[in-house]
């Protein structure tokens, strides 16, 4: 258990202050290194390396098919529940390999929540929705502590004022982006250090989007963010860091600024540009 | 053998005609066949079809109806000496009379006097009336093939819609294929209605549906004293629910927990070898089941009982243990855990089904709430499907109360009004059978009561059909 | 981690784990049940397909036959005759022992004389040999299933009977073997010669009539659904109809057969045209809603490939859609006249439970199905019988997976990914 113990979150967590300069970029939260993933024979993934920091947004862009949600899915061994798909290199959280066979990714997934492309809120009411992770890792020890989390994460997620008067209806009775910030608040609800986000806004409207953005931003004070977006102008918007995958391959990272206008690779260049999608 | 003949005549010429009628189409083409409107095959078609259908209609709706029309015209005439004979008798008397002019053994009854006189009268004229029925339809349908035939072969033009006058036949015809679901519905409960109505003119409803006595076998003959018999169905329905209950008992937990454990924890070849074993206990039939049943089970379980009642004799349990002592092989346990085996399939099909229709995506956001498998399929997965499963268990308990053979052989036929799982106990669907496989008069009230109870049998399981399919097609558009 | 996290996710992967148990042992359960049901048949059956035969000669004494009246002697006792002298015991005034020797042997062997006396009559006075089955009793004794050590009074052969046995056994006259008679021959009352031949044809003839009328009802109605009804209340109507009808209990369908077939239309009762019929309508819900989910499942591209070359739409349904959603519709059809094949409720209310010796003779006539053959002789009280019901359930069994198979197979080799 010695190498899990270093994966585990605080139980709570205050806001701690920090640097609001996105150029200071803070130590790295997640190391990876050779990583190759395969569905059953066929490559998805071929020998990816990067450096995530922690306390900011990361968006991973690229072409569709390009690995870059597979490779998101492999942060929070997602891709454990997929048949046939099978993870090669190394995975580190705060130094700690992800795919360790001691790593429990039941404890894992707590540190690193996710949010999904299209809004997946449980067919329970909105109150269930947030309080089902906190309920299932036993964080609250009572109810009224249990309705304090859920309040405090849906103010974060910023639906507090939307659903406040009604927690008590379906979750699947709000609109696309009232549901996708309430499963923003869902992820939130069991603190995580680490917050993965796949395309949370290509089944969204512009204004909804507006605002998911803008929490994306906010929530970059707490938690580390991962972001896939086929949107250039999204990661141009609320990123500090871009990652560019082309065929399975991470063809350069870096700082967001840089690789919107000064890329270094020519694919990279072209993709920007619209020439290869 | 006649109406084959007719009806392979009448397809001979209906070939014949649309031979003629193509040649005569394609000489309307004058060589050009694109000049035509349709190809020269529907011009033939068209006509045959106008030849073969009206005059084969005919000669089938005879083949179904002639024997019957024929009977009625025979006994417009009563004779006096048949007058004179008791219902029955004369019921005897009519079908010999058919059965001698139709070449079949008569009854054993031997007709002498005045009523062998009128015997032999009848039989004649049922020879006469079934000669004339005969010509007169072939007649009939001899005229109509040709009426067909000389108004639909001048209509062929080179402009004739003839491709769209055969896709109208073809309309017609599938829309009576559609029809024949609905005329079998409406057969069913027509029957069902009608034969129920009689049997409640002798057995008032109210006595029929709480009645606790079931004792049909006294009402076998009308001269006996308690004639009127006891059919108080109360019996049968707490046994059928006795079953079901227990069937239910054996097959929603197994089928429910083979069909999550399939879908969610199963790998695809573990999948693909158990599922196809799963349906083979399916494709069972359940005479099997219940041959299964009365020589395998419960003389198991007899002997099961019976060892565990010898322990307890003279013990502090004493009575108890005299009691399974004296267990038979026919019990409502035997029939219920077997009828359970045979649901465990179905249950866990239509779950997996409906499993499997829950979205990845709420999968997904589960798991990567850090939710382990179990939690996920209590929490996330089952509240979801809930209808859907409902559903299906609703299904299962239609089937286990309209399932026959395994109860019939296992179960028993005495009505015992009993909750008791080791007592025999009779069901709805045994007793249709019992009072329907014996040698009775088809309007005693005995084999009318059948009808009562497939009538009671039919409204709840077309009630637990139509809320459950209700269910599930919700829950699969929920979803889509 | 703090301690009491450490607990808490060791009681959910605990529970996790129970619960993961309880899935397995629901499948387990559910096929040691399958194991069970499969063994205990296979294992109550397969006796059956073995037998034991006696060759015995047998001098026809002219004495003993009647010339002018060949139907009238007694072949039985001049067997009998022939048996007691070839174990070189002598009868007694009573006959109690050519009665007890009679118990062995099967009433075929005398049939088997008459047959042939009647083919050639210028064989009495002569020596002929005659070669049929011992009684079931003997055979069951052959088989190890009627012990010696059981009781004398509650076994069915005494200590006499069963040494002639071992001694017939012995000098070769008794020899096992495959179980002919068993296939090749109708329903008899003596279970030696009872065979399930007569219910096979008796199916097969059933199951004709039946895919006559359900299948191609069947698919006209879907392909009429499917492709070519507006949507409106009457086609919902019938919609909803199909699909409670595939679910009403077979039992009601018997009540219809005999209700309407038989009471009203003068259909034969026991017949194979009449239990067709029965069953037809029974399937015809299965057929009809298997025909729909193929036709759904072949792309609309098809259609309008087709319309766009101008078909009308009942050419581009005949001509393209149907042919393409064929291999669907077999399947499906194949499973429901399985199961068809397997059904007896129904068949018992319209009067298919005669005793019916001997092979069907026509589609009107009397005439007896596998299933129902089954639930007859397991009805019987002899041992035998349950012995030849478990074999009629093997047979009935086998002819179902054969048609399951070939379904499987036919999906398997037409699957199509579109």
């Amino acid at each position: 258990m010695v190498t899990s113990m270093t994966l585990q979150p605080p139980l709570i967590r205050t806001a701690a202050p920090h640097s609001h300069n996105p150029a200071a970029v803070e130590p790295s939260k997640i190391v990876i290194r050779d990583v190759n993933v395969f569905y059953g024979a066929k490559q998805a993934l071929d020998s990816v390396s990067i450096d995530i920091p922690g306390r900011s947004v990361t968006a991973f862009i690229g072409p569709s098919g390009c690995g870059k949600s597979t490779f998101l899915r492999c942060i929070n061994r997602m891709n454990d529940t997929i048949p046939g798909c099978r993870v090669e290199g190394a995975i580190e959280i705060d130094g700690a390999d992800v795919n360790d066979k001691t790593v429990d990714p039941v404890v894992l997934r707590a540190k690193v929540g996710m949010v999904f492309q299209k809004p997946n809120p449980f067919p329970k009411s909105i109150f269930e929705n947030v309080a089902y992770g906190p309920r299932i890792h036993g964080i609250a020890s009572s109810k009224s502590e249990l309705e304090g989390i859920v309040e405090a994460s849906l103010k974060k997620a910023g639906l507090w004022a939307e659903v406040s008067d009604r927690l008590n209806a379906p979750g699947t009775s709000l609109s696309g982006g009232q549901q996708q910030r309430l499963v923003i608040a869902r992820a939130i609800a069991v603190n995580p250090e680490i917050i993965l986000m796949d395309e949370p806004c290509s089944a969204l409207d512009p204004i909804a989007t507006a605002r998911i953005e803008e929490l994306i931003d906010d929530l970059r004070q707490q938690f580390c963010i991962v972001i896939v977006t086929h949107s250039m102008a999204q990661a141009a918007r609320v990123s500090q860091r871009t990652a560019f995958f082309h065929m399975g391959r991470l063809i350069e990272a870096g700082p967001t600024e840089e690789i919107f206008t000064n890329p270094r690779e020519s694919r990279t260049q072209d993709y920007i540009t619209g020439r290869i999608g | 053998m006649t109406i084959l003949i007719a009806l392979a005549l009448l397809a001979a010429f209906s070939a014949s005609v649309y031979m003629l009628s193509r040649r005569r189409a394609v000489a309307l083409a004058e060589g050009r066949s694109a000049s035509l409107h349709s190809l020269p095959g529907y011009h033939g078609t068209w006509v045959a079809l106008w030849a073969g259908v009206p005059a084969a209609l005919i000669i089938i709706l005879f083949a179904i109806f002639g024997a019957r029309i024929e009977d009625s015209a025979l006994r417009a005439q009563v004779p006096a000496a048949v007058a004179e004979l008791p219902a029955e008798r004369q019921e005897v008397f009519w079908s010999d009379a058919s059965a001698i002019a139709r070449g079949q053994t008569p009854s054993e009854i031997s007709y002498q006097g005045p009523i062998g006189e009128a015997l032999a009268a009848k039989t004649a004229e049922a020879r006469r009336l079934s000669v004339i029925g005969l010509v007169s339809v072939l007649a009939l349908s001899g005229v109509l093939a040709l009426c067909g035939v000389l108004l639909a072969y001048p209509r062929l033009s080179k402009d004739f819609r003839a491709r769209n006058r055969v896709e109208g036949w073809t309309g017609v015809l599938l829309i009576a294929c559609s029809t024949l679901a609905v005329l079998t519905t409406v057969g069913i409960l027509g029957s069902l209605i009608w034969e129920s109505m009689r049997f409640f003119q002798s057995v008032s409803p109210a006595d029929f549906l709480f009645g606790t006595s079931w004792d049909p076998q006294i009402a076998m003959r009308s001269d006996q004293v308690a004639a009127k018999g006891a059919f108080g169905a109360v019996p049968l329905f707490v046994g059928t629910f006795l079953i079901m209950l227990i069937a239910m008992t054996v097959a929603a937990p197994v089928g429910l927990f083979s069909a999550i454990y399939l879908s969610e924890y199963a790998g695809p070849g573990t999948r693909a070898t158990i599922k196809p074993l799963l349906e083979i206990l399916a494709g069972v039939p359940t005479v099997v089941y219940g041959f299964f049943a009365a020589l395998t089970v419960g003389p198991s379980f007899r002997a099961f009982f019976n060892w565990v009642g010898a322990m307890l004799v003279e013990g502090p349990m004493d009575p108890l243990g005299q009691y399974l002592m004296t267990v038979q092989n026919q019990m409502a346990l035997t029939a219920g855990v077997v009828m359970g085996i045979m649901l465990i399939p179905f249950v866990s099909s239509l779950s997996d089904d409906i499993i499997n229709a829950v979205p990845q995506t709420l999968r997904d956001g589960s798991y990567a709430m850090g939710a382990t498998k179990s939690e996920t399929v209590k929490r996330v997965i089952l509240p979801a499907a809930l209808p859907g499963v409902a559903g299906a268990l609703m299904l299962a308990v239609s089937r286990a109360i309209g399932e026959t053979m395994i109860v019939t052989m296992a179960a028993g036929l005495q009505a015992k009004l009993t909750a008791n799982p080791l007592d025999t106990v009779t069901t709805v669907t045994v007793q249709i059978v019992t009072l329907l496989t014996g040698d009775q008069e088809f309007d005693s009230p005995k084999t009318l009561a059948a009808f009562g109870l497939g009538l009671t049998l039919f409204t709840v399981t077309l009630a637990l059909n139509i809320v459950a399919l209700g269910f599930v097609r919700k829950y699969r558009e929920q979803y889509d | 981690m703090t301690d009491a996290a450490a607990t808490r996710l060791k009681k959910r992967h605990a529970a996790e784990t129970r619960f993961r148990m309880y899935g397995r042992v629901a499948i387990i359960v559910a096929l040691s049940f399958l194991v069970l049901l499969l063994g205990r048949i296979g294992m109550q059956g397969y006796s059956t397909f073995t037998t034991h035969t006696l060759s015995l000669p047998v001098y026809l004494d002219p004495a003993r036959i009647d010339r002018t009246y060949l139907e009238g002697s007694n072949y039985d006792s001049l067997v009998a005759q022939a048996l007691l002298k070839q174990l070189g015991e002598t009868d007694d005034e009573s006959y109690t022992v050519s009665g007890q020797v009679m118990d062995l042997i099967s009433r075929d062997l005398g049939f088997q004389i008459l047959n042939r006396i009647k083919a050639d009559p210028a064989l009495i006075g002569r020596t002929i040999t005659v070669t049929g089955p011992v009684k079931a009793d003997a055979d069951l004794y052959y088989k190890g299933q009627l012990k010696r050590s059981t009781d004398q009074a509650d076994r069915k052969l005494n200590d006499r009977q069963l040494a002639w046995l071992d001694r017939l056994k012995k000098s070769g006259a008794v020899t096992g073997g495959f179980n002919v008679g068993f296939f090749t021959h109708g329903d008899s009352t003596e279970p030696e010669q009872a065979g399930i031949l007569g219910a096979i044809v008796g199916s097969a003839m059933m199951l004709l009539v039946t895919a006559l009328i359900a299948v191609p009802m069947g698919v006209l109605a879907a392909v009429w659904l499917e492709e070519f009804a507006p949507k409106n209340r009457w086609t919902d109507v019938i919609e909803v109809n199909i699909n409670n009808l595939a679910a009403v209990p077979s039992i009601v369908y018997g009540l219809l057969g005999l209700a309407v077939f038989i009471n009203w239309f003068g259909a034969p009762r026991g017949a194979p045209l009449t239990g067709g019929m029965v069953l037809a309508l029974m399937a015809l819900p299965t057929v009809i809603i298997a025909t729909r989910s193929a036709l759904k499942a072949v792309p609309p591209s098809i259609r309008e490939a087709a319309l766009g070359v101008g078909a009308s739409r009942t050419q581009t349904v005949f001509h393209h859609v149907l042919p393409q959603a064929m291999p669907g519709v077999m399947t499906g059809t194949i499973l429901s006249l399985a199961h068809a094949l397997g059904e007896t409720a129904p068949l018992l209310m319209i009067g298919m439970i005669a005793f019916n010796p001997g092979l069907p003779e026509s589609f009107t006539g009397s005439a007896s199905v596998l299933p129902v053959q089954v639930f007859i002789w397991e009805n019987a009280s002899e041992r035998a019988f349950h012995e030849r019901t478990a074999a009629a359930i093997v047979v009935l069994l086998v002819f179902m997976i054969a048609m399951n198979a070939a379904a499987v197979i036919l999906r398997r080799r037409f699957e199509r990914r579109w």
